[in-house]
């Protein structure tokens, strides 16, 4: 285990690019923070992101990890393109000559991924955790470590998302086109809702119901969009009578199907490098 | 002996080609093997599939004494195939490290290997930056740091300069006189006959000849002679039953053996008979001249 993560990390640390795109993602995360000091001025009318309770504990949690989940996409340039380079360096038929095995090969990367997911939220839980004791209204112990299902869903979603970056670039050899079927495949996930939601089942909800399996969509359920969770978002919606009742909880399910579509991917990635001739 | 690789009906097919068909041969410890054939016979396919790296369709190989997987017996070879896979970004210490962690050697030959091939004072040069001769000795250094069993070198020569050619061969020598079996894949015959003991003759997927270099062909050999009066030199040789086929070319008369017989001998005979040679050498056929008759006869 510890050879194939390290055999992993020795390609990825001189990697120039690599090491750059890493290294800008966990800065970013921290750049999370920078949003406390947004400050609006209509006027008289003077709004401060931080004072709208973005920052509470709990609800911290589930806004962090939201919004760290946007950045993920760095890490999924570095995912891709540390798949497809060993393509292009043809250094994955080396390796493999040097005595790795194919299921080995997927392994290290996989080791990888979990190894960026795990610091990820690490990160993740240290900026969040900081910013919420500087900024939170409650600080009781109880408080601060509820809803802690957030962090959960977010390490599942980072693993599952650079599972599928992974796949990707295991399928299609080039890391530009392996980003570019990415978010061909996120448009056709669109598409199809569309279809379901406005052309076949209007008014009813057949299309979440099927649309759940999807994996970019079965990843997004896992963490539910924070903005209407927010008092001010909350009161205007009341006061033009159409109170929001949907949940934000983690749902096991989303998480049962994030976690089958990891394992998919990541045994897809193994027979294609099996089945194909290098 | 002790075998190293053994094959047994090995097949692959692309699609409608066959590209080996039905191959069977044991590569033995010790000797210096040459895989011979045109190009498109089979020669890379055939090491792609004992190296992990193809996948067969049919028959089977296994390497040493065939317990264990693929992959662990890889560990104890050495092999290049076509030309040099590393990573750009890294210099040739990091590359030969990372290669020390996945055949699990320790990483302290790196040194002495970068030695044997001449690329020590540039072990800190990214690989991005070598020209292509020291990108093959890289690939050399980098099969050699497991002191392999076996070393598998696929058309090492190609593409190099003289002078890279020259350093290579030197190289593969030295290691076979240390007693490594060497596996080389080449369409160049001399490139073999210089280093090889035995060889394995591929034709369309299929082999021909596996053996050692020098009872590949029965015969013995052949001379070339000149002498003032050609005609009666040939009809001496035609009354000795020790020669066979004679043919003039140009002004040589090329007469070949059925028995063994050295030049003195046969120069103290034409002397006694009252011929006098001008020009008298012995020949054996060379590897390219015996490949050739072999893969014709297949025709």
């Amino acid at each position: 285990m510890l050879r194939l993560l390290n055999i992993e990390l020795q390609k990825l640390r001189y990697n120039r690019a690599a090491r750059v795109i890493s290294i800008v993602y966990f800065v970013l995360i921290t750049f999370i923070a920078l949003i406390a000091s947004i400050e609006f001025n209509f006027g008289s009318f003077n709004f401060r992101v931080a004072d709208q309770g973005i920052f509470n504990f709990p609800f911290i949690w589930h806004f962090n990890s939201y919004m760290g989940a946007l950045l993920k996409i760095f890490l999924a340039i570095v995912i891709v393109s540390m798949m497809s380079n060993e393509y292009s360096y043809r250094t994955l038929k080396q390796n493999l000559i040097d005595g790795l095995s194919k299921k080995e090969f997927v392994i290290s990367k996989f080791l990888t991924v979990l190894l960026f997911a795990v610091i990820s939220t690490i990160f993740l839980f240290i900026v969040s955790f900081i910013l919420g004791m500087s900024f939170s209204d409650y600080k009781e112990i109880g408080i601060i470590f509820s809803d802690f299902e957030y962090i959960l869903a977010y390490f599942i979603k980072l693993v599952a998302f650079f599972s599928f970056c992974l796949f990707l670039g295991v399928l299609v050899k080039r890391s530009a086109f392996a980003l570019g079927f990415l978010i061909i495949w996120y448009i056709i996930e669109k598409i199809i809702y569309g279809v379901l939601e406005w052309r076949l089942f209007r008014d009813s909800d057949v299309a979440d119901t099927v649309m759940q399996f999807f994996p970019l969509e079965a990843m997004s359920n896992l963490i539910i969009e924070p903005f209407s969770r927010l008092g001010a978002v909350q009161s205007a919606a009341s006061q033009l009578g159409d109170a929001f009742t949907k949940s934000y909880d983690v749902s096991p399910i989303a998480i049962a199907i994030a976690l089958a579509w990891t394992f998919l991917f990541i045994y897809w990635s193994f027979l294609i490098l099996k089945r194909r001739d290098l | 002996m002790e075998s190293i690789l053994t094959i047994n009906n090995l097949t692959k097919r692309f699609g409608p080609i066959t590209a080996v068909d039905d191959l069977s041969f044991t590569i033995e410890k010790g000797n210096v093997y040459g895989i011979l054939g045109p190009n498109g016979s089979g020669k890379s396919t055939t090491l792609g599939i004992v190296l992990n790296v193809v996948n067969k369709t049919s028959g089977n190989f296994h390497w040493f004494d065939g317990k264990g997987t693929t992959h662990e017996a890889l560990k104890k070879v050495g092999a290049i195939i076509e030309r040099p896979n590393f990573y750009p970004y890294m210099t040739a210490v990091q590359n030969l490290e990372l290669v020390c962690k996945i055949k699990e050697v320790d990483a302290s030959k790196v040194e002495e290997k970068l030695e044997t091939v001449g690329l020590l004072e540039r072990k800190n040069s990214k690989f991005s930056t070598f020209s292509l001769g020291m990108k093959q000795r890289l690939a050399i250094a980098s099969a050699l740091l497991n002191d392999p069993e076996i070393l598998i070198l696929d058309e090492p020569t190609n593409g190099l300069d003289p002078q890279g050619i020259h350093q290579i061969r030197e190289i593969i020598k030295r290691i076979a006189s240390e007693g490594t079996t060497i596996l080389l894949a080449s369409h160049l015959l001399d490139e073999v006959e210089k280093v090889c003991t035995h060889v394995v003759i591929l034709r369309k997927g299929k082999s021909l000849y596996v053996g050692s270099v020098d009872s590949m062909n029965a015969s013995h050999g052949f001379f070339t002679l000149q002498a003032a009066d050609m005609v009666a030199l040939q009809a001496t040789l035609e009354g000795n039953s020790d020669f066979g086929l004679l043919k003039r070319e140009g002004e040589l008369l090329i007469a070949y053996l059925n028995a063994p017989m050295d030049s003195a001998e046969l120069n103290r005979f034409l002397f006694e008979k009252g011929i006098v040679v001008s020009h008298l050498v012995k020949r054996k056929e060379s590897l390219e001249e015996q490949f050739l008759e072999l893969t014709k006869h297949q025709n």
